[in-house]
């Protein structure tokens, strides 16, 4: 008993005397999307490692996806508690340099190199993925080589995509067809509307579709095949790899304007394109790194489909057309 | 004899029917209140329940105005043709809540249950519960609870309507042992002519909202001149 | 039959109740509109707006319809049936689809009637060619069916089985045949239902998102909701996501009232609180009807939960349900549900009190029965503000005020707390209305009031009603996505929410075990909220 109390006084004091440094301790408070920081996602390892090396504490707070972490901004406006917005995509960064919140980083963020040579004064990549057709190799043996192959090919083969008006995969389509289409674009559509089971609110619902066998193919990324192969150890689903190329998702990470902490964030950004951060990607977050890894990708990486070409419009272009194309799509997609 | 209950000009409109009531009912008395099926004998009697609060007019019952008064309020008890009883409480519970709305007993208030259900020839039956009664049981289990309540005034609406013949007969008999221990005044709603005969001191007889008649029993009974109550006499 | 003091204080707590709904809605809005949005698309009176909003309606309509028609002969057929074996447990899995996120429900359909279901595999086996589709309106329409046929099932049996059992007896000994027992008993009580019934599940259709979207096939099927989704979360533009939201509310309103207009006889039935007994369909025919229609009834509703029974079980579920992510999901999803259905009970009893208060009143005034309406027209159009609404208006009204996520268990609690309203009056208001005219000029005249009488005469005989709303609210507070999608912060995941966070990391497995977790869960809810029916068809 005696032992108990004094263990527990011990504890207090212990308590107290930490306190004060703890409060000294810095905080570097990052909003990011959940699958980021879930369980599984990079999230962890990522404050794990960061912490080491800054003294400080790093605070993630999860919203839906990025689409809702640039919502989320808005709503706090200059009240924000946020140092750091990661998991933004370049469709986004217009409007999101529109609100005003952000401030160029003033680092040399050369380390990160994406297909299409993106380079930002506010916005520094962390990863990108190409988005792409994912089929089941046990249902389709002649997968489509390209948009056109896509477009024009058996309507009894589905596929599930996302709907643009509700989620950055869909948008991502989208452009791809428009990139590719041009003018052409809502006749696409028409003939591409014959192989759709689908059209669903996110990635998530078509993704488990597709992985229930209920569909053949998905709207999704390059990269997918290899969560298969290095958690399942299946090569059953792969990427078809398209000969116009392909159009690509880059997530990238800003410094807010009304940051506490700004060489903390500053330090964070720089950790990011660094490998300590790079290595976590691709296994957690299952997009390719933005930057040099200490070590080579695992094996499935080098098995994903390379894209040849890389579509990327500017995201000034998106902002001003996004509305228009979307109405175009719904035309197309709902005229019988 | 002392008037108990009066109604002075009493008015009230429901929806389209307008009721009229302006009478005074002699203390410790039976009364039938009788007249065709929906000539206003029930809102009569939910009047003086309290039930119904009058447009205009006053109630009086013992010579206090209990116009505005709530049911529980006034000096009466009450009993209907059925639901009685909670279905879910037994029967010295139903009972108790006569004595004490929260059911603060005393033991002399437990003894005063058993002695009415003794009275009522229920004896014995305090933790029976209402659904394993006959329709006559219960009744008698109402009486029992107006007798623990030693109001002045004892309302019935048609209390015997749902009961066979025989079994109107003994329970009227009951009714009319147990008023004359009592004493206190009686309104009984029936559209049983014999029953008038049988338990009634007075009848008031309520066609359309009003009184057109208020006598004593043979005399009521007597008539012929009223042609609603002519018919309803003979039917 | 209430005292001055009781109808006062009838009349304050649906005041209360009133004013808190308003005010709770009413903040949100403000906060929405007051806030500067700066460029708004406004295009609310585009043909896409009148687009959706005719398809919303068409399948709210049509998701209605067939709904109710095929609960009918269920509920029929189970009230005519009151003791077989396993009938409490067609009752229970009758509650269960409810309290399923709606991906996980559509999963499960997919899973029989999706191309490579069940369905499909035994058509092809039978030699047709090509798979038959469900998407588009089918699949709407059938997944609609599968979460409110349920629903319109066990209100409707709850209509039925309040009927005096005297009526039985009644109808036996005057030899009416099953046609007249329908016409001129089972009838006249289900059509007094219907309306309510049809008005909740229209409403519940009307602002379907998911499942238009995953099963609709296009953004041909798109609904109000979605817009209003877009218009918040994509393009972050207040006056159009208020405008389209009054819209909804608007329609949908006009569509409850003509529901209404249908004439509703009122029945005052009084019965001697003897047990159920049918005399009736005895007849082969008879039975082999009720037969049917149970059983078809239970395959079409087991079937697609077996299909998430069987995905579940692959799953690593010991180690699911060891994880601390799990625990603590669980922990917040029930501590939520259990505050957003006593909440939903609590407001729900006041809201009742308060329309009993007025009805009580002789002449009530205009305003008193203006009051009683907004009462009851608040408690059902509360379903059609969108949860994104309320959210994002109560998140601007709160960030002045410090972290969002310390009060977001609240508003998530709130919210659900106003989705689950309209289901627990539906159970509770005629439950208590039936109480009220059995025990009310009694207990009026015995003096009993307050405390007394809530302990004694009405919590016995609503003990039940009382839980079955309680676990009504919480399966529904349970299977929902939508607020806490909102806050969608770390610090407040529930297990729905697990489950989308676990299918967005690719982890298809874990979330089909989670959503046998949260099936079981809800399962068990719905064993407390019919805990004591088999006694009741024994006694």
């Amino acid at each position: 008993m005696r032992s108990t109390i004094l263990s527990i006084l011990a504890a207090a004091a212990a308590f107290s005397l930490s306190a004060p440094a703890e409060a000294q301790e810095k905080t570097l408070t990052v909003y990011t999307y959940e699958s980021f920081i879930s369980d599984w996602g990079p999230g962890p390892k990522m404050k794990e490692a960061f912490e080491k090396t800054c003294a400080c504490k790093l605070n993630f707070v999860g919203v839906a996806d990025g689409v809702a972490l640039l919502t989320r901004l808005k709503l706090e406006g200059k009240g924000t508690d946020a140092d750091i917005a990661l998991g933004l995509d370049t469709n986004l960064i217009s409007e999101a340099k529109a609100t005003g919140l952000f401030e160029p980083h003033g680092l040399d963020a050369a380390a990160a190199k994406v297909p299409g040579n993106y380079s930002d004064d506010t916005f520094i990549p962390y990863d990108y993925g190409h988005f792409a057709v994912v089929y089941d190799t046990q249902a389709i043996k002649n997968p489509p080589k390209s948009l056109k192959e896509l477009v024009d090919g058996d309507p009894a083969q589905k596929i599930a995509i996302e709907d643009p008006r509700t989620s950055t995969p869909g948008l991502g389509l989208l452009l791809w067809v428009k990139s590719v289409y041009g003018d052409q674009a809502p006749e696409a559509w028409a003939k591409l509307r014959k192989r759709v089971l689908t059209v669903t609110p996110g990635w998530s619902e078509a993704y488990g579709l597709f992985t229930k066998g209920e569909v053949p193919m998905v709207f999704s990324y390059t990269t997918s095949p290899a969560y298969h192969m290095v958690e399942e150890k299946t090569e059953r689903y792969q990427a078809a790899s398209f000969s116009e190329g392909h159009y690509i998702q880059i997530e990238v990470a800003g410094m807010l304007k009304g940051a506490k902490e700004k060489d903390l964030a500053k330090q964070f950004l720089k950790f990011m394109v660094s490998p300590a951060f790079q290595d976590v990607i691709p296994t957690t977050n299952w997009m390719m790194p933005a930057a040099t890894t200490s070590q080579p990708l695992p094996d499935a990486f080098n098995n994903l489909v390379q894209p040849t070409k890389t579509f990327l419009m500017g995201s000034d272009q998106v902002a001003k057309n996004r509305q228009a194309w979307i109405d175009e799509w719904l035309t197309a997609m709902s005229i019988n | 004899m002392a008037d108990d209950i009066a109604l002075n000009k009493v008015e009230l409109k429901l929806g389209i029917r307008e009721f009229r009531f302006d009478c005074a009912l002699p203390a410790g008395a039976v009364t039938a209140i009788t007249g065709p099926s929906g000539s206003g004998k029930s809102t009569f009697l939910n009047l003086v329940a309290g039930f119904e609060t009058p447009d205009r007019g006053r109630i009086l019952i013992a010579g206090g105005d209990v116009t505005e008064k709530h049911p529980s309020e006034r000096p009466v008890s009450l009993i209907f043709q059925d639901n009685n009883l909670f279905a879910h409480l037994d029967l010295a519970t139903n009972i108790g809540l006569g004595i004490s709305p929260s059911l603060k007993l005393s033991n002399s208030d437990r003894a005063a249950i058993s002695q009415a259900l003794e009275r009522v020839g229920l004896s014995g039956f305090e933790k029976r519960m209402p659904g394993t009664l006959s329709g006559g049981e219960r009744q008698r289990a109402a009486f029992a609870r107006a007798l623990v309540r030693k109001k002045p005034v004892l309302l019935m609406d048609e209390p015997f309507a749902a009961l066979h013949p025989g079994l109107r007969l003994s329970m009227a008999s009951l009714l009319i042992d147990l008023h004359r221990e009592t004493g206190n005044t009686v309104l009984i709603v029936t559209h049983d002519p014999d029953e008038v005969g049988r338990l009634a001191d007075h009848a008031i007889f309520v066609d359309h909202g009003q009184i057109l008649l208020q006598a004593p029993a043979e005399e009521f009974l007597a008539r012929r001149d009223i042609p609603a109550l002519a018919e309803f006499l003979s039917g | 039959m209430l005292t001055r003091a009781e109808r006062r204080r009838g009349i304050g707590w649906g005041l209360l109740s009133l004013a808190g709904i308003a005010f709770f809605v009413g903040i949100a809005v403000a906060a929405l509109l007051s806030w500067d949005a700066g460029n708004t698309q406004s295009r609310l009176f585009a043909a896409y707006t009148w687009r959706i909003l005719r398809f919303t309606l068409l399948q709210a309509v049509l998701s209605t319809l067939l709904s109710v028609v095929f609960a009918l002969p269920v509920a029929l057929a189970l009230a005519r049936r009151p003791r077989f074996p396993g009938r409490v447990w067609v009752i229970r899995l009758m509650a269960l689809p409810m309290g399923l996120p709606v991906l996980i429900g559509a999963l499960g359909l997919i899973g029989i009637w999706g191309r490579q279901g069940v369905m499909n595999s035994l058509l092809l086996k039978l030699g047709l060619e090509q798979p038959i589709s469900v998407y588009g309106l089918s699949g709407i329409l059938l997944a609609h069916v599968f979460f409110n046929l349920p629903l319109a099932a066990r209100l409707l049996l709850a209509a039925l089985e309040r009927l005096p059992a005297e009526y039985w007896l009644l109808s036996s000994s005057l030899g009416m045949k099953p046609f007249s027992v329908f016409r001129f008993i089972e009838w006249p009580a289900a059509r007094r239902v219907i309306p309510g019934i049809a008005g909740l599940v229209f409403m519940l259709c009307a602002t379907s998102f998911t499942l238009v979207l995953v099963l609709g096939g296009g953004p041909a099927a798109t609904t109000l909701e979605v817009a209003i989704y877009q218009s918040l979360r994509f393009d972050f533009d207040p006056p159009r996501a208020i405008a389209l939201s009054l819209l909804q509310i608007g329609v949908t309103a006009l569509i409850l009232i003509a529901i209404s207009l249908f004439p509703a006889p009122d029945d005052a039935g009084i019965t001697a609180g003897r047990a159920t007994r049918r005399f009736d369909g005895r007849t082969l025919p008879a039975w082999l009807w009720d037969v049917l229609a149970i059983l078809l009834a239970t395959i079409f509703l087991i079937l697609p939960l077996a299909s998430i029974v069987g995905a579940g079980v692959q799953a690593n579920l010991w180690s699911l349900v060891n994880s601390p992510a799990f625990l603590r999901a669980t922990w917040t999803s029930l501590t939520i549900a259990l505050s957003a259905g006593l909440l939903a009970v609590l407001t729900s009893l006041a809201i009742i009190a308060g329309r009993g208060a007025i009805s009580d009143m002789k002449t009530p005034g205009g305003t008193a029965k203006a009051f009683s309406v907004s009462l009851g027209g608040m408690s059902s159009l509360v379903l059609l503000v969108p949860p994104v609404v309320l959210g994002t208006g109560w998140f601007l009204m709160l960030r002045p005020f410090g972290d969002v996520a310390r009060f977001a268990p609240a508003l998530v609690a709130i919210i659900n707390m106003l989705m689950a309203l309209p289901f627990v009056m539906r159970v509770l208001a005629p439950a208590v209305e039936t109480h009220r005219k059995r025990t009310g000029r009694l207990s009026a005249s015995l003096g009993l009031s307050g405390f007394s009488r809530a302990w004694r005469i009405d919590l016995p005989v609503l003990a039940r009603p009382l839980l079955t709303a309680l676990s009504f609210a919480m399966a529904l507070s349970l299977g929902d996505l939508g607020a806490v999608a909102l806050f969608g912060s770390s610090d407040l995941t529930t297990l729905p929410w697990l489950v989308y966070s676990r299918l967005s990391s690719y982890r298809t497995n874990d979330a089909d075990g989670l959503a046998l977790i949260l099936g079981i869960i809800c399962l068990a809810l719905t064993m407390i909220g019919t805990a004591g029916r088999r006694e009741t068809n024994h006694g």
